[in-house]
């Protein structure tokens, strides 16, 4: 009996290793994937000197459409984005022209934050892009987390090799790094302030740091999400930025 | 003739002053066009052996889907080199460049660049690319141009992060080292360029073998394209010069006809005067059996004489003005690194003697048209009133 009493926790990580990292993944992507969305944010975006925030409304149908319009502060207010599979439109009301970004451009950070508009553009599955290796348990923020190594195994894949902590209970990540190919560490994401949100766990802060520039990162928190609402077509349309 | 101008010539010189400051007005019109023509023409010359040296050599060869001025052709704007050029290649006669995208991240800041991989051993470009020929523990060794320094504010033997991403589209990063900063006057080899030893840039990328721009050396007629890739002469690689000094001469052109305005002005007045003064002259002149057409030819070559005057004095100090500025060049006062075109910061001066002949040619034709517009009053003078010196 005794012995049986030691054995369980040894049981217990055997059952906690034996999930697979792709079916973590997996589980993941249905926990945090919708029809479509409609949120309220917050970027905070922290410089070497000072801070500027910028709030804005988004829809998003599928990971391939979005629309973000900036609410705030008022030299971004009304400046709008469309994203439309890999093609990335910015208008400005302050010319009244809307510019395709592509090429060097794509390079550029979002309004001066920790993410490229490059970042924003991959827009397929995480368990179609990696394979995902379970490799351990480690707690991050008090809540124990499943280590994936992740490497790519697809074609045309922004980072060669990733790294997530999934939450083991709600199925959410809760840190990510992001590597290249050479190994050198280019991005970090930590997530946190998880609500259950119509059923589902969703993070509703993400900090963004890009480890090659300066600064204290970019804060993207969401102020308020709804999922799966009525979105007018027009709203993924050209037409609708200059409205 | 020879009589008029031996009269033109007394009566110049017996004028005095009102002869010299016309001369010395019409001198520095001479002095500034011809000076003026010989920096563009220098500007000309400067940029177009710049170019050759350190961006298009003799000609080159483009792959089909490069477009410098659209970034979204650079992605797919690389292939094989083509076997029919791949002796050229080895005889050192034609090296290949390779180019791609990137961002580089200097005190953490963000920057896009261009990344070309250049052949070390190349003898084509005067890029300093045999310091590309060395091994760096955990880096790249890269060279950059003055102004990219300047900008990036990096030294030799400094480290910097780039970040690429390679056909696959993946993402990929490590440091470079720069080991050595060259100073260019062509722009597009220095401002947002990095260039990094050839092969290494062609292994970052998965693309073995693979070139952009193949650039040759030897001036060949029977060049033209080749399958994948499009043939541009020198003549077409140099076109944008052609065409900025084009619009530069033009604006300079306003210039030069200001000057000529100002000095002709002075002339018609003293033609004028002269006219106006002399009219017992005038009617002596008829009195002694001088035609009223020999009159106007008289006072047309007095006009025109001041032209000769002139450019005798233009070249009395504009000969050595000229040749010290052709030997020292014009420092222009403001920075020139960042005009966006192929301009050295000094300019030096180029004059051809169909420049100075042109110039003097214009000046004489213009002087001696102004000269007879005003004399042609003379043939309607009656000349009895004009021995008498009436007002006519």
């Amino acid at each position: 009996m005794k012995n049986l009493i030691t054995l369980l926790p040894v049981f217990f990580m055997a059952s906690v290793f034996a999930q697979d990292g792709n079916d973590i993944l997996k589980r993941v992507e249905a926990n945090m994937s919708s029809e479509n969305r409609v949120f309220e944010s917050t970027m905070i975006i922290h410089g070497t000197r000072s801070s500027r925030t910028i709030t804005s409304v988004t829809y998003s149908a599928g990971e391939e459409k979005s629309f973000t319009e900036y609410l705030s502060p008022p030299r971004e207010q009304g400046t709008k984005m469309l994203k439309l599979e890999n093609q990335l439109w910015i208008y400005s009301p302050s010319t009244d022209r809307t510019i395709q970004i592509s090429g060097h451009m794509l390079r550029q950070s979002v309004m001066g934050s920790d993410l490229s508009y490059e970042d924003m553009m991959d827009d397929r599955k995480l368990s179609e892009m990696y394979n995902a290796i379970n490799t351990g348990i480690e707690t991050v923020d008090g809540r124990e987390t499943w280590i994936l190594d992740m490497t790519a195994k697809a074609d045309n894949v922004a980072y060669y090799k990733c790294k997530m902590w999934i939450d083991t209970e709600r199925y959410i990540p809760l840190r990510e790094e992001l590597f290249a190919k050479s190994g050198q560490m280019l991005k970090q994401t930590n997530l946190s302030e998880v609500k259950q949100i119509e059923g589902r766990w969703f993070p509703m802060k993400v900090v963004y740091k890009d480890l090659l520039k300066k600064g204290k990162g970019t804060e993207f928190i969401i102020n308020s999400i709804k999922f799966n609402q009525p979105i007018p077509e027009y709203i993924f349309t050209k037409a609708a930025l200059k409205q | 003739m020879k009589l008029a101008i031996k009269l033109a010539f007394r009566n110049l010189i017996g004028a005095g002053l009102r002869t010299w400051l016309n001369v010395i007005v019409l001198s520095f019109s001479f002095v500034i066009i011809i000076w003026m023509k010989g920096v563009i023409t220098g500007w000309d010359h400067q940029a177009k052996i710049d170019m050759t040296n350190w961006q298009i050599g003799e000609g080159q060869y483009w792959h089909e889907n490069y477009d410098p001025y659209d970034p979204f052709t650079l992605n797919d704007s690389h292939a094989p080199v083509p076997e029919i050029l791949r002796e050229e290649v080895r005889q050192d006669s034609m090296t290949p460049l390779l180019i791609s995208q990137g961002t580089i991240y200097p005190q953490g800041r963000l920057q896009s660049i261009m990344i070309k991989g250049l052949d070390p051993h190349q003898k084509i470009f005067h890029l300093p690319s045999h310091k590309l020929d060395t091994t760096i523990s955990d880096a790249i060794p890269a060279i950059i141009g003055s102004g990219m320094a300047k900008n990036l504010q990096l030294g030799i033997s400094d480290r910097v992060m780039i970040q690429w991403r390679d056909t696959e589209g993946t993402f990929d990063a490590s440091e470079i080292c720069i080991t050595d900063i060259f100073s260019v006057n062509v722009p597009a080899v220095d401002q947002g360029q990095i260039y990094i030893p050839l092969n290494e840039l062609r292994s970052m990328l998965n693309l073995e073998d693979e070139a952009t721009i193949l650039t040759y050396n030897n001036v060949r007629t029977d060049r033209s394209d080749v399958t994948g890739w499009i043939h541009k002469s020198k003549e077409e690689l140099t076109s944008s010069v052609d065409e900025l000094i084009k619009v530069k001469t033009a604006g300079t052109s306003v210039l030069y006809a200001v000057l000529i305005l100002l000095a002709m002005l002075a002339i018609f007045d003293t033609q004028v005067l002269s006219i106006f003064k002399r009219q017992k002259e005038i009617g002596t002149y008829i009195a002694l059996g001088y035609t009223r057409r020999e009159v106007v030819g008289l006072f047309t070559v007095e006009g025109t004489m001041h032209a000769v005057f002139a450019a005798l004095l233009s070249a009395a100090y504009g000969i050595p003005f000229l040749t010290w500025q052709a030997k020292n060049g014009w420092t222009m006062p403001m920075d020139t690194s960042e005009f966006g075109m192929a301009i050295a910061q000094t300019l030096y001066p180029v004059y051809s003697a169909g420049l100075v002949a042109g110039t003097v040619l214009i000046i004489m034709t213009v002087t001696a048209i102004v000269s007879y517009w005003p004399s042609r009053k003379i043939a309607g003078m009656n000349p009895t009133e004009a021995l008498r010196g009436r007002i006519q």
